[in-house]
This record gives C-alpha cells, structure tokens and sequence, in this order.
C-alpha cells in the first residue's frame, strides 16, 4: 500500500431531533488520497459551513463518516485497536485555529512538550526528552531559551500557535491536520507561520491538510486545493491553476472577495447574493448547493452536476462546462499533484 | 464637501497601571481626520490600536488611565464632556463598532428592541411608532429585510448579526464611526459584502470612518489613509496608495513586504524579533532592535512624528524633517 490517507465516498450527515429529524449533510461524497511518499500540501478552502472543519475532525477520528470509510495506511480508522491506534494517533496530528484557547494556563511549555514524548515512550531519558524538545523548537525557528520554561500568558500569539506546531512536531507525524492555523495571529507573524509549515513538508516529509477560508494564504503554500461549499466539491485541482483560472462560478466569487493588499486590484465587481438563512438552504436537498446564490443557475442545476475535467489538474462541479468529460468523484485525487 | 476636521485627536496618552509597573499603551498621539474620510488604523497585537478606539470613546477602565489629551469631534471636545453628556455623545456622535461586535447582541430579546433602546436612551421624547419605522429603515440600509426586526441573534448569520451593529450604530448619524476588526471572524465573501456595507451608509450620512485591523489586504480595499501603529505611537501617516506603493518607515516597510500577493508566490518575509513589551521599552526609538536601518542616534533618542514636504508623516531618523 503506497496511500498514506485514504478517504472513499465518505458523507458526514448531522441529524437533530427526535420526532420531526432535521439533518444537515455537512460533507457528500468526497474522496480522496494522499500518497506516502510524496509529501503535499493540500488546501481545503471554503467559507463557513462549507464542512472544512467537519473534514478535519473525521480525519483525526473524532468523528466518524455517516457513510464511506477512511483508511490511514490501508486500515480503516475508527476500528483502530491498541498499537495500531497509538501509531494513528502519533502520526496524525492537529494544529488548530485559536492559539489562546488551547493552552492550559496552569502548565508551562515543557511540561506542554514533554506529555507527548513519555505519553508515546519516545525518550530514554530526561535528557533526550530535552534534546527532542529542544529539537522541535528550532524546527519551528523559535530560541529554545526563549520559550522553555515559560507560561503561556507570556508568550505572543505566533509563538504559542510555533508551538502547538512543536508539539505535533516531537511525535515525528506523517500527516499534519491544520484548521486555519494562521487566521487569528498577526499579518506579520502569518509569514513565519506558513514558512515553518513549508519547511516541515521539504524538511521533514510531513503530508499537511491546510484549512481555511483565506484563499491568498492558500495560493503560497498549497500544491493542490479543493474548493468546497456546503459539503460539496465545487472545484479541485492544482492550486495555480485553480487560483489564477477559476473556472466554478462559486470558486470566482470567492477570489473575487479576496482583499488583495494591491491598490491596484479592487474589489471585483460580481454581484454578491447574499447567503440565505440556514432553514432556506435546507430545502434545496437535491441538485447544485450553489443553486440559489449562482447568477448563472440553470433548469438542469436542480440535478446534482458531476465533476467536469476541465483538464490535467482542473475540474469544476458545474454546467457550464459540461461539454468536458466527466470525472467520478472517487477520482478526485487524479487532478490534485 | 468642505475639507474641515471633523475629528481632532491631540497629544492622547493612555496608561496601564499593573502590577508589574505602568505600561503606556498610548504615547501622546496626534490625529486629525476630515469629513467622510476613511482611515485605516493598523499595527500588531498590542500596538495601542484598540486602546485608542476606547480612549476616543473615553471607555478606558481601570487599571487604564487616560493621562492627557483632547479629542474633539466636530467642534465638541469629548474629553471635557460629563460622564452623562458623554454617555449622551456615544452614538450621536461617535459610533464604535467593538471586536466581535456580532457576539453583543443580546440574546433573549428580539434585534428591534435592542435597535429602539438606543434610540430612546437618546431621545426619550419621540414616539413609539416612528422610532419602530427608523429602526426597520436604518435594517434596510444594511441589506436586512425588514421583518429582522422582529427575530432573534441566534437566527442570524454572523454577516448578518454584524450588520445589525452597523445598523445600531449609524441609528443616529454619528460623525465619526471606528470599526475595531469589523470582519475579523468572517469568511471573505461576507466581509466583503460588510465592508461594502459600511462603506455605503458612511457615505450616505457622510461619517468619517476609523477601520482597525491587521489586515492590510482590507485597507487597500477600503480606506483613503493608512495610519501605522508601533508600540503605542504613530509611526507612519499617508495615503494608501503611497502606503502600499513608497512605504518609508522601516516598520511599515517590513509589514508591507510581508504581504502575500499573487506575483510573489512562496516568498515569505515575516517582521524578525517580537513586539517589544511596553513594560520594557527599548530606550530611544522602540522600533531599533528590530529595525534594519537603526543608527546610533535611535538608540538614544526618540523621532517625532514629522511632516515631510508632501504632506506624509513619518517618526524615524532616517528621514530628516523640513517641512
């Protein structure tokens, strides 16, 4: 088995209520590989309620698909048992949105550090628990001096969310899940971020699943990008060309909506609908999810459209370009390099 | 539109009184901005932006302090107000759109009633029946639907509850209103669609508008001038395009270089060291540890904010002042 992730047809329903059930799909149908031995960057783009962090939180098993299966290593995740399921869990590893939030206040960045080293029995000992430390610190271009033995009050937003990336660092993973790792920290501080995310992937072969909503962040560090709205693939494949030629109706209005930091590029000029209420877009279980906010919605977008290959590394889940061939879903990971 | 003031801030010094010592978190800044002008108010976390949002609305609260300073805002000076001709002021005359301003709605009771209160806390006299009718006007200016008047936050969307604040907060055509990260927690087509909000019903009562945030991608997208936070002090003042284009203070020019664009793909230059602690102060220019370009004389003593021949302003030795 050469795939290191591997997700088949996987939906994520969310039901509530007893008598009269409401269900929102948060994710339909997507699959997906990532190759053991090429490492990547992939993005996973999306406003909010597109089903990102759904995606992110089933990759990590904390929650499991409705329907379809994701398989780590050939071996599907939520049936993981003992050994196997501690190498899941230390090769697989999260970074998350909020710096602020997910510190214990009580417990200094050492003893942050070294839970995960004796949890895994990755030390012989106390020294090498410090070398390790040590060791992933640099990797993330923070001064070991600077930080060790320090509460995380005293630390800056970019160096606690450095550290959180430490902390995945020490257990070695193979896949990094990070949900809009760079969203709540300083422009200025957003840089080193990313560039620490970059040099995990050349320098120490980590896969990583980038999450966010910010496509310009997006563009510099992601080889591939899958473009989702409400559950659905709207448009995948190789960042550039998604980028720089989007081809989705929906995939525009959002690069449209990117603030570029350029006085020469405004604002596009696409007519924005707004986004109805939740209730509303409910109703539309069938066909297009974008239906109701596209300026170019048809008849025939009732029915749920397929991915058109549009070419190579591109394909787009709309109409509009039916006229290219049809790309089954499972497939998907054909476009992404 | 006349090119008279609406808003003047001189010499504002605010500070923190900690345990640890006293922290200036605003070191005597200078502002003035002119009728429906936009300016953006940028800088790192802990560079004093916020703080001058609250000492302008004269919402400091202890351990904070405002130590001097004057804000006037079309002709009535803010700081020598009482505390209940302030409270009077806030609103009529200057609106604040706070952080996470989507998150105060309160909860049980329905949007209109929340938008009614702040016109009868300012004006117990009117009726109860045109008051209603402003309310669900002021809803349409901001692309809510009428009937938003009568629901609850939890069934908006989060564009949709910070729409809401704006519509609170032009209620009573105030001259001056300062957005403290008015998007920060939404995804981009909605912020675009608030953003194109603000802007429409600030020009429609012809407000001045303060944009504060770290998103530089949103200041060239909406403001007029770009004002530079560091350390409590305004370092750099300009146009945005000269902003963007001839940055001059080092700390800007490293802020600007480390924005990502579409022609420079995968160059990451972030700002090296940290933002200093303004318990500590680096004596001289706070800016030198960091700075490229430092000299001797920045570690010594402290530029001014100076204006240049062009009009822009600049605190930094590099650029010798003659105005």
């Amino acid at each position: 088995m050469a795939d290191l992730l591997n997700l088949r047809s996987v939906t994520k329903v969310y039901s509530r209520g007893l008598i009269s059930r409401t269900s929102t799909v948060a994710l339909n149908d997507v699959s997906l590989t990532l190759k053991e031995n090429e490492p990547t960057i992939l993005t996973v783009a999306g406003e909010s309620g597109s089903g990102k962090t759904t995606l992110a939180m089933l990759l990590l098993g904390f929650l499991s698909p409705s329907s379809g299966q994701i398989l780590y290593k050939g071996k599907d995740i939520n049936r993981l048992k003992g050994e196997e399921r501690m190498t899941f869990r230390r090769e697989v590893q999260a970074v998350f949105q909020d710096p602020f939030a997910v510190f214990n206040p009580f417990y200094t960045v050492d003893h942050l550090l070294s839970v995960p080293i004796r949890r895994f029995h990755l030390a012989r000992s106390r020294a090498d628990v410090r070398d390790r430390m040590v060791e992933a610190l640099t990797a993330v271009g923070l001064h070991p001096d600077d930080v060790l033995g320090r509460f995380p009050h005293q630390l800056s937003g970019g160096q606690r969310q450095r550290i959180n990336v430490a902390r995945a660092l020490v257990l070695k993973p193979r896949l990094l899940v990070a949900d809009e790792p760079v969203s709540m920290v300083d422009a200025s501080l957003r840089a080193s971020i990313l560039e620490t995310l970059r040099a995990l992937k050349q320098d120490h072969g980590v896969s990583i699943l980038y999450i966010t909503h910010d496509l310009t962040t997006a563009y510099h560090i992601s080889r591939s990008i899958i473009v989702l709205y409400r559950g659905s693939v709207m448009e995948a494949g190789d960042t550039d060309t998604v980028i720089t030629n989007p081809q989705h109706p929906y995939t525009r209005l959002l690069i449209d909506s990117i603030p570029w930091p350029d006085v020469d590029r405004r604002w596009g000029q696409t007519e924005i609908k707004a986004q109805e209420s939740e209730a509303e877009g409910a109703g539309h279980a069938s066909g297009c999810k974008f239906y109701s906010r596209c300026p170019f919605a048809m008849e025939k977008c009732r029915v749920t459209p397929p991915l058109f290959r549009l070419s190579e590394r591109q394909a787009a889940s709309c109409y509009l370009h039916d006229t290219h061939p049809a790309l089954p879903a499972e497939r998907l990971s054909e476009l992404l390099p | 539109m006349a090119e008279q003031p609406v808003l003047e801030v001189s010499d504002l010094r605010v500070s923190y009184y900690t345990d640890a010592g006293r922290a200036t978190a605003l070191d005597g800044v200078h502002l003035v901005l002119n009728q429906g002008e936009k300016l953006g108010l940028v800088g790192e976390s802990g560079s004093g932006k916020s703080t001058m949002a609250l000492a302008m609305m004269r919402m400091i609260k202890p351990p904070g302090r405002i130590e001097s300073g004057r804000v006037i805002v079309h002709g009535i000076d803010l700081t020598a107000l009482s505390d209940e001709e302030m409270r009077k002021a806030r609103l009529s005359v200057i609106a604040y759109i706070p952080q996470g301003a989507m998150n105060s709605l309160n909860p049980v009771t329905r949007v209109g009633a929340q938008l009614v209160d702040a016109i009868v806390a300012h004006e117990p006299a009117s009726k109860r029946g045109e008051i209603e009718e402003r309310c669900r006007r002021a809803l349409e200016s901001v692309d809510l639907k009428r009937g938003v008047f009568e629901m609850y936050a939890h069934e908006l969307s989060g564009g949709m509850k910070q729409r809401v604040c704006i519509a609170i907060d032009i209620l009573l055509k105030p001259r001056v209103i300062i957005a403290d990260e008015p998007t920060s927690a939404l995804d981009v087509v909605t912020q675009r669609q608030v953003m194109e909000t603000i802007n429409r019903v600030q020009k429609q009562i012809g407000a001045a508008v303060i944009l504060i945030g770290h998103d530089m991608g949103l200041m060239a997208q909406f403001v007029d001038k770009v004002a530079v936070m560091y350390a409590g002090r305004l370092v750099e003042l300009c146009a945005v395009r000269e902003m963007f284009t001839r940055p001059l203070h080092p700390y800007a020019s490293a802020l600007i270089r480390s924005l990502p664009s579409l022609s420079n793909k995968g160059v990451f230059q972030g700002i090296p060291g940290l933002a200093p602690s303004l318990l500590r102060l680096p004596g001289g220019c706070s800016f030198h540890p960091r700075c490229p370009h430092a000299m001797d004389v920045c570690r010594t003593s402290q530029p001014p904010l100076e204006t240049l021949p062009d009009g822009r302003q600049v605190a930094c030795h590099l650029y010798p002042h003659k105005a």
